[in-house]
């Protein structure tokens, strides 16, 4: 399976106090622990991330605990609005205990 | 089935499949994709048609989709098919095979094969033989770099079409009917017509007699293929034009041509002509 690699898209700087979106998108493959390899007959272990959370400076924004209904590749969008020039960190946390993490920086203006 | 969207996008999806009875059969919107190299106009609506197109009017795929399955194609960050894209990318810059060579070595950027897949499939004199965009892959695969061939309609294949269709973005399919591929076209022509399985249909009674209407609780197009590779929401993976004529086939309990096959090559010239004008899509968003 290729690397897993998270993906945002935030603006570089934004007004103070005005909503903005942020996109987020990670590859994974999200197999639910329902399938069965068709070769063997057995089923196929739960790998999902189960957990998504952004924070900002350290403070959370939005969280979500994830099931395995979620499909592959899971999308999250959300709104937020700040007052202050800071740091947007991303982390998902695998099944497997991985965690895959990454950041942007946002400036007021 | 599996869905791409979640968090908030589940409410959306929700009303609108309570709304969609109202919907007429194609949009009229036009689709400008935001890509990372600024907006790309794509043409998603012919008036005119080229002289001899059975078709009075020429739409993409898009139109007949639904509005937030139209949204996913707007925003190349939204666009799923973007992951296989980025993959094969990776693919591209990654060597392979006994001569020790990546695509990249000999091609530089896959911006180079700008306007490959507007003009593709395409008659080859060398080869004696239609190629297309699989088919030239896998030649170089195999000529240039001393690699295995990829399965043609596997992920690998599919998605190093994606990344080379998308260097075409926006540009009108134009593929030549004449000369040497004539006989293919025909063929082509012969099996779009050509009502075969236990339901007794062909091609041209679902796309081109019934565009537009309803299929179960879907809508019918016109079978264009300027959008693939396909991402699906339905298998959540890009879909090669092959893998959905299987598909459609199976659908009218027809026995298949083999992925890959003459027959196969030869309908796909012919539905990729009906297109002519319509720009190139790939990677486009369909459920």
């Amino acid at each position: 399976m290729a690397k897993i690699k998270p993906r945002v898209k935030v603006p570089k700087s934004v007004a103070a106090g005005e909503y903005f979106t942020v996109k987020t998108l990670i590859n994974h493959k999200m197999e639910s622990g329902q399938r069965k390899d068709k070769k063997t007959g057995k089923k196929i272990p739960r790998k999902i991330i189960n957990y998504f959370e952004a924070t900002f400076n350290g403070k959370p924004v939005f969280s979500v605990d994830i099931q395995p209904a979620v499909s592959s590749n899971p999308f999250f969008q959300f709104s937020m609005k700040i007052e202050e020039a800071g740091k947007l960190a991303f982390k998902w946390v695998d099944d497997d205990g991985s965690v895959y993490e990454t950041a942007k920086s946002i400036k007021i203006g | 089935m599996k869905r791409i969207m979640t968090s908030a996008m589940i409410g959306g999806l929700f009303a609108a499949s309570l709304g969609f009875a109202a919907q007429a059969g194609e949009t009229k919107d036009s689709l400008v994709i935001n890509s990372e190299d600024g907006p790309i106009k794509i043409i998603t609506h012919v008036k005119n048609p080229p002289a001899g197109s059975p078709l009075p009017e020429l739409f993409s795929g898009w139109v007949f989709r639904s509005k937030e399955t139209r949204a996913l194609e707007t925003d190349d960050f939204d666009n799923p098919g973007m992951i296989f894209v980025e993959q094969a990318w990776e693919a591209w810059n990654t060597p392979d095979g006994k001569a020790g060579k990546s695509c990249a070595d000999c091609h530089g950027e896959p911006s180079s094969m700008k306007g490959l897949r507007a003009v593709l499939p395409r008659w080859d004199d060398k080869q004696a033989k239609l190629m297309t965009i699989e088919d030239y892959i896998n030649w170089s695969r195999v000529e240039h770099m001393g690699a295995k061939p990829w399965k043609y309609g596997g992920g690998q294949l599919t998605s190093m079409v994606a990344l080379i269709s998308l260097q075409s973005r926006g540009m009108p399919v134009n593929v030549k009917t004449d000369g040497p591929a004539k006989k293919m076209w025909e063929l082509g022509k012969k099996l779009y017509y050509t009502r075969v399985g236990q339901l007794d249909m062909s091609c041209s009674n679902c796309h081109e007699d019934n565009y537009g209407k309803y299929i179960r609780a879907d809508h019918l197009s016109q079978g264009q293929i300027n959008g693939f590779p396909a991402y699906r929401l339905k298998n959540a993976k890009l879909n090669s034009v092959h893998g959905r004529f299987k598909g459609c086939m199976k659908n009218i309990r027809a026995k298949p041509y083999k992925v890959g096959s003459d027959e196969f090559r030869a309908l796909e010239l012919y539905v990729a002509s009906r297109g002519n004008g319509l720009s190139v899509e790939a990677p486009s968003v369909r459920n």
